[in-house]
């Protein structure tokens, strides 16, 4: 039997998913606080263009489709969970996973490949968002697979199955957050 | 287990598609060279794909509104944090007043 916490949802929403709604809310103060400050420094400070011709659009891009693929296979496990079927829903959740190593591998070879350039957080105020704004997106894809991995475990059991769904939710933030911060930290030259 | 009344069949692998061309889109966007066109295609192709996502995976579009309503709110707090501030970031000079300049821009080295 679930937790009554669970399965109640006098909301009209299930507590465990107003829950992540909620989360949510809260991720996008901290993600717009931050990308709104970023955004008008920028628009402040047009010269910004000239260091932001150094980020990699094309690793930035690849890591925009990891990040998509890796939404698809969160939501097709959340329809397999739905279905019933937690050892699918698992192997989608493993592959989702996989997507966020993916993408922090890939980032960590662009940083590396920047910071021996020489940018670093402390060169000017657009590094500094820089880092700042893609290493807190990193550390919540962080936090994402580490959760998935866990919720995995559990569904290929058939367990606790509703959990699939949250994670997706979660997970599709930190993808919509990342489709906002391409084009402001790569195409906007 | 989703609580959801229904869910629509969604084609999720045909969004994604839709996702991966606008993706493309903003890419090339900058090798048109013309700076309006790169920021419209790469702002516009951006908010279009976060709500497709919200819509389709996040399923937001069959959750009661007070959801989205919820989260609504705390991009208008954005823009108020936007309206608020921007004034003072973004301009440099006024008819009567000159900002010091406190930053210190240190250029980061030429690129090897």
């Amino acid at each position: 039997m679930r937790p009554i916490a669970n399965t109640r949802s006098a909301a009209g929403i299930p507590t465990g998913r107003l829950a992540v709604w909620w989360v949510l809310a809260s991720e996008i103060v901290i993600f717009g606080g931050l990308l709104v400050s970023y955004i008008m420094h920028r628009i402040g400070h047009p010269e910004w263009a000239d260091q932001a011709i150094h980020t990699n659009v094309w690793l930035g891009g690849t890591n925009t489709f990891v990040l998509l693929t890796s939404s698809l296979s969160a939501v097709l496990a959340h329809k397999a969970a739905a279905a019933g079927d937690g050892p699918k829903a698992a192997r989608l959740l493993y592959f989702t996973s996989g997507g966020a190593l993916a993408f922090l591998i890939i980032k960590g070879f662009e940083w590396t490949s920047e910071i021996s350039a020489g940018y670093t957080i402390t060169s000017n105020t657009f590094w500094s968002f820089y880092y700042t704004a893609a290493g807190l997106h990193a550390l919540h894809v962080i936090a994402g697979a580490f959760i998935m991995l866990i919720v995995a475990q559990t569904a290929k059991r058939n367990l606790e199955l509703h959990r699939v769904e949250l994670i997706g939710i979660y997970w599709h933030f930190v993808d919509i957050v990342w489709i906002f911060l391409f084009p402001l930290l790569y195409i906007a030259k | 287990m989703s609580e959801h009344a229904e869910h629509p069949e969604v084609n999720y692998v045909k969004i994604w598609a839709i996702l991966l061309a606008l993706l493309a889109v903003s890419i090339a966007g900058p090798f048109l060279g013309i700076q309006v066109v790169t920021l419209l295609t790469a702002f516009g192709i951006a908010i279009v794909k976060a709500y497709l996502v919200a819509k389709n995976f996040m399923h937001l579009n069959i959750e009661p509104r007070y959801a989205v309503y919820l989260l609504v709110t705390m991009l208008v707090f954005m823009l108020l944090l936007f309206a608020g501030s921007a004034p003072d970031v973004m301009k440099h000079e006024g008819a009567n007043w000159i900002k010091p300049r406190v930053e210190v821009e240190t250029q980061a080295p030429a690129h090897h």
